[in-house]
């Protein structure tokens, strides 16, 4: 099954730089996703009902936390799909025009487009499935490398300077985690422990503790630059704000995920190690730290796209705060780290749409949206009190639990830091959202009535809807699932 | 033989000292690929013995890779960019030179602070981060896109390097892998550079600024 | 009987090093198709300029007199302390390297002050640039002398050199052979050679050395190109202890030292006959590079377990 799960998307990748037809070419990557997403369903069932790892390969195997995130992976590119054929459809009919100085551009090929959409769905797929540390960076690597032209699907100069950031930052960050790989063989070299992510759990306790540090080191500095972690996150700002919504949503929801498993692996290993704290003291620190980040850099901000890329750099430390705290923090993490990336994809589809009703994406520029443009209104609402974690939503219970945890290791400082910052990010967002929602509104001369494409809002609505009922009940099945990837998180089997 | 692997470290160590001076971009491409040959060809020199035929194939990848291939793109990179053909660095070439010396006795004393396994051959290690660091010093002091290119992969010879002074030896398919992510990286590169000289007639990194959370709404104008 | 084979060293240093420049010349000469001067022509020289008259401008005092008499007697000196053949001269102690630095330090301090007495702008401007070339060869030459002390655990040039058998290149021929080279260029700066600097030169504007010595006449010129050559012959033999293979024998050794000095005369000969001279503002780089070589060498041998 984790065969046709990998060679699914990447044969439809190559088929769709193959194929001629535009409509096909769209039904190809709907199917594709649908079946993807039905792949996943039944992995994730079959885990939950036998309890044991599907493992084909020395290389491929899911255990929960493998599977947690390729649940998210593949429900968040379902929608992506959804919204993507809708907004190439609408991207045919209007060519582009630079927002910035009004010249015109060219979109890449959809043929490009689309192909690379479904091999860095692939290679996403790959990272969650890999159980060899070193083909978990080989993955995460491809990711950066087949999501590059994703960016640069505008071909102006703003997405190609950000994909330029984008690809140099990463690749060579992750440079940084291939040393922490090494650093990480080293450790086990007289145990034999090699880099397979069972090996290395079995063996942690026999692992040469500085070098296990200094692997960490280098693994958190590595998939930390790709995960948008502060201060490595730079490339982040950019390459969201210039790529195509659905790129963007992809990115912040799904890609940033996998480079937290990447943390989330070398942590387990570690804590297995008894190295628990020293890995929580670097994550917590980061993690605040990124939360201090985008606060900051949120208060001044007047791209509205740009402030949901420091919305993501804030979830991501809070991800990184939650796995640092441990214990009940970790639950949080993941619940967290699946609201977040539906929330935020669903933002990045309402902000597609933002874009293509207002044609800027300066947010003093827009205001009074909910007269132009309803639905998306009500959506671009909805979509800031659930990403500012009010409750009913799962990122308020995410953001709550964390909170608690940290108070129950009675660490105050902390805990107030971390409000004050939460707080503060909701006031800098609330000025943004509510500022472009409500508000006169000036019409511009020569402006045509805005027809919102259901299509590119359907995703979005369906997403808000997941994420305000993970806030009201969790079932079952994904509270052990969750519960499961925590486990292996913290180094449990 | 080990006489023979120490020569090659210090030539390694030569050749990141005349990277951080040298002045023409084809020069440095060239630089470049003579590292990651000489690197390449490191493992089967620092073996005892007849070396295994996975060791030589795997070599023979390398050299080929490095050797032959990535120049030959950033070679078409450069020349289709039209860039004038120095490498326009933003500090001097003593300050890099000194830089980089800095680099190796920092990396020594690095090395001699890891509690890394025994190494037989000497100075491998601190070679190996020195050589890391020079990668960086190019992608940071220096303006043209292909430098930086040039740069990332320094680091990965260092890396490469540096894996081979742990001695981890990965799997056949990982390294593959990875040699096959870092040809990729380069042909984007390379694609991404033909665009920015297109884009902006210059491939000059110093310039792509647009994008920052200050100066926002002033482009174009 | 012990004290006469160091005596007869310093004779010979004292007696060959004017062959030297000579052998460079021919070298020249050959590569450029010419005649070339004959091989003792600096002995004829000198024997014209000591016959001579000096004359001296009312401007100068005795700085200026001083100048070429301190240069060549602190040469003179530096050479009593320097082995031959890998065998001690008379003057040798524990830490005598930094005596040689200092010693050579002196003889540059000396040349300049004799060109600046004179108050003409070449002399001033050709002893800027001696000192500026100095601020980056020395550092070179030290850190080079550094290493050595270093790869054979001694502090005075006979033990290092002494102790550089073969058994010591085979354990650390990188970084012996770095320091070759390193010396080697700084040979080349320090003795004004091509590509650092042009001996042969006729504008002031572009000399280094020679505009230095531009108001010297008779017996002080003889001075400075006697002690030009002692100077050159202090660099050569460096290079010529370190590649010196120990046969155990004392004459044996130093025919072959003698030989190997002409050896590295030809070698010089060769670089100014491939090369052409460095820009001004390049000479430095040059000299950076042999600063690299010679930390790189100290580096590396930092980086090994001290022998013995």
């Amino acid at each position: 099954m984790i065969k046709s799960l990998l060679l699914l998307p990447l044969a439809s990748g190559v088929m769709a730089f193959l194929m001629r037809g535009d409509a096909p070419r769209r039904q190809l990557l709907l199917w594709t996703a649908r079946l993807h997403f039905l792949l996943t369903a039944l992995v994730i069932y079959t885990r939950l009902a036998s309890g044991e790892q599907a493992e084909v390969s020395a290389w491929f195997g899911y255990d929960s936390l493998g599977v947690f995130f390729l649940g998210i992976t593949s429900l968040l590119f379902l929608g992506a799909s959804h919204y993507a054929v809708a907004y190439l459809a609408s991207e045919k009919r209007d060519p582009g025009e630079d927002f910035g100085d009004g010249s015109i551009f060219t979109n890449a090929p959809e043929a490009v487009f689309t192909g690379c959409l479904l091999l860095f769905l692939a290679s996403m797929t790959a990272v969650t499935a890999s159980r060899h540390m070193g083909l978990l960076w080989a993955s995460v690597e491809a990711t950066t490398l087949l999501s590059a032209p994703l960016i640069y699907f505008h071909r102006h100069r703003r997405s190609l300077e950000a994909t330029w950031k984008y690809l140099l930052i990463c690749s060579v960050g992750i440079a940084l985690a291939l040393m922490g790989n090494l650093f990480l063989g080293a450790a086990g070299l007289k145990t034999g422990a090699g880099l397979d992510v069972g090996g290395l759990l079995a063996k942690a306790a026999l692992l040469d503790k500085p070098l296990l540090k200094a692997a960490f080191l280098f693994l958190f500095v590595g998939y930390g630059t790709k995960m948008g972690i502060s201060p490595f996150h730079t490339w982040l700002p950019d390459a969201h704000s210039e790529a195509p919504a659905v790129v963007s949503a992809l990115l912040s929801g799904a890609l940033l995920n996998c480079a937290f498993l990447g943390i989330l692996r070398a942590n387990a290993v570690c804590a297995r190690a008894g190295l628990a704290d020293f890995t929580g003291g670097i994550l917590v620190i980061f993690g605040l730290f990124s939360l201090v980040t985008a606060a900051l850099f949120m208060l001044g901000q007047r791209d509205y796209k740009r402030m949901l890329a420091y919305s993501s750099i804030e979830h991501m430390g809070i991800l990184a705060l939650g796995a640092g705290l441990g214990g009940g923090a970790l639950f949080a993490s993941m619940l967290g780290a699946l609201s977040h990336s539906l929330t935020k994809a669903g933002l990045f589809f309402t902000s597609g749409s933002v874009l293509a009703s207002e044609k800027t994406k300066r947010i003093s520029e827009v205001s009074g949206l909910w007269r132009r443009a309803p639905r998306t209104a009500a959506l671009w609402l909805a979509g800031f009190f659930l990403i500012t974690g009010m409750p009913p939503s799962g990122i308020f219970l995410s953001k709550f639990l964390i909170l608690k945890e940290a108070i129950a290791l009675k660490d105050y400082w902390l805990a107030g830091a971390y409000l004050f910052f939460l707080a503060l990010l909701f006031a800098g967002m609330a000025r943004v959202f509510i500022g472009m929602t409500f508000g006169e509104r000036a019409a511009k001369p020569g402006e045509k009535p805005y027809a919102e494409p259901g299509g590119m809002l359907a995703p979005a609505a369906a997403f808000f809807i997941c994420v305000i009922l993970a806030g009201l009940f969790i079932p079952g099945w994904l509270n052990a699932l969750m519960k499961a990837a925590a486990l292996n998180a913290a180094g449990g089997i | 033989m080990h006489t023979f692997a120490e020569l090659t470290i210090v030539f390694i160590v030569l050749l990141d000292l005349s990277l951080a001076v040298a002045g023409s971009l084809s020069y440095c491409i060239k630089l470049v690929a003579l590292q990651g040959v000489v690197a390449g060809l490191l493992p089967l020199l620092a073996a005892s013995g007849a070396p295994h035929a996975r060791a030589v194939l795997f070599a023979a990848v390398i050299v080929g890779l490095k050797g032959a291939v990535f120049p030959w793109l950033l070679m078409r990179a450069r020349d289709k960019s039209g860039a004038r053909k120095d490498v326009e660095p933003l500090i001097s070439y003593p300050a890099s030179i000194l830089l980089c010396l800095g680099a190796f006795v920092a990396a020594s004393w690095l090395g001699s602070r890891l509690p890394l396994p025994e190494t037989h051959v000497a100075w491998i290690v601190p070679a190996s981060l020195a050589t890391i660091f020079t990668g960086f010093l190019l992608i940071t002091t220096r303006s043209k896109a292909i430098s930086q290119v040039l740069g990332y992969l320094v680091i990965e010879n260092g890396i490469y390097i540096f894996g081979l002074a742990l001695f981890v030896e990965q799997p056949m398919m990982v390294e593959l892998a990875i040699l096959l992510d870092v040809f990729v990286a380069v042909f984007v590169m390379g694609i991404a550079i033909f665009h920015i000289s297109r884009e902006f007639d210059h491939i000059d990194t110093a310039e792509l600024s647009e994008l920052n959370d200050w100066r926002r709404g002033e482009y174009g104008k | 009987m012990e004290i006469v084979k160091p005596i007869s060293q310093y004779l010979a240093v004292m007696i060959l090093s004017p062959l030297l420049p000579g052998v460079i010349n021919r070298v020249k000469a050959f590569f450029a198709g010419r005649q070339g001067p004959p091989l003792l022509q600096l002995y004829y020289d000198l024997y014209k300029l000591f016959n001579k008259t000096p004359v001296y401008s009312r401007t100068t005092t005795w700085v200026f007199r001083a100048g070429p008499v301190a240069g060549v007697a602190a040469l003179v000196t530096a050479l009593a302390v320097l082995p031959f053949a890998g065998r001690p001269s008379f003057l040798a102690f524990d830490g005598d390297f930094i005596f040689i630095i200092y010693l050579l330090g002196l003889a540059r301090f000396a040349t300049v002050l004799a060109a600046l007495d004179t108050g003409s702008a070449f002399e001033g401007m050709g002893s800027s640039r001696e000192m500026q070339f100095a601020v980056f060869s020395e550092p070179a030459f030290f850190l080079g002398l550094a290493a050595l002390a270093r790869i054979t655990g001694h502090t005075s040039l006979p033990g290092m050199f002494a102790a550089l058998t073969g058994d010591t290149w085979r354990a650390a021929a990188p970084v012996l052979a770095l320091l070759t080279v390193s010396f080697f260029i700084v040979l080349l700066a320090e003795n004004s050679r091509v590509p650092a600097d042009d001996p042969n030169t006729h504008l002031e504007l572009t000399m280094i050395h020679e505009a230095m010595a531009l108001d010297h006449s008779g017996p002080d010129l003889g001075y400075i190109l006697y002690g030009a050559s002692l100077k050159l012959w202090l660099f050569g033999s460096l290079i010529g202890s370190m590649l010196l293979p120990h046969s155990g024998s004392w004459a044996c050794d130093c025919g072959l030292f003698v030989l190997l000095m002409l050896c590295v005369a030809v070698g010089v000969g060769l670089v100014e006959s491939v090369m052409a001279r460095l820009r001004l503002i390049n000479v430095p780089y040059m000299l950076i590079t042999a600063f690299a070589f010679s930390a790189l060498a100290l580096i590396f041998q930092m980086g090994r377990p001290v022998k013995g």
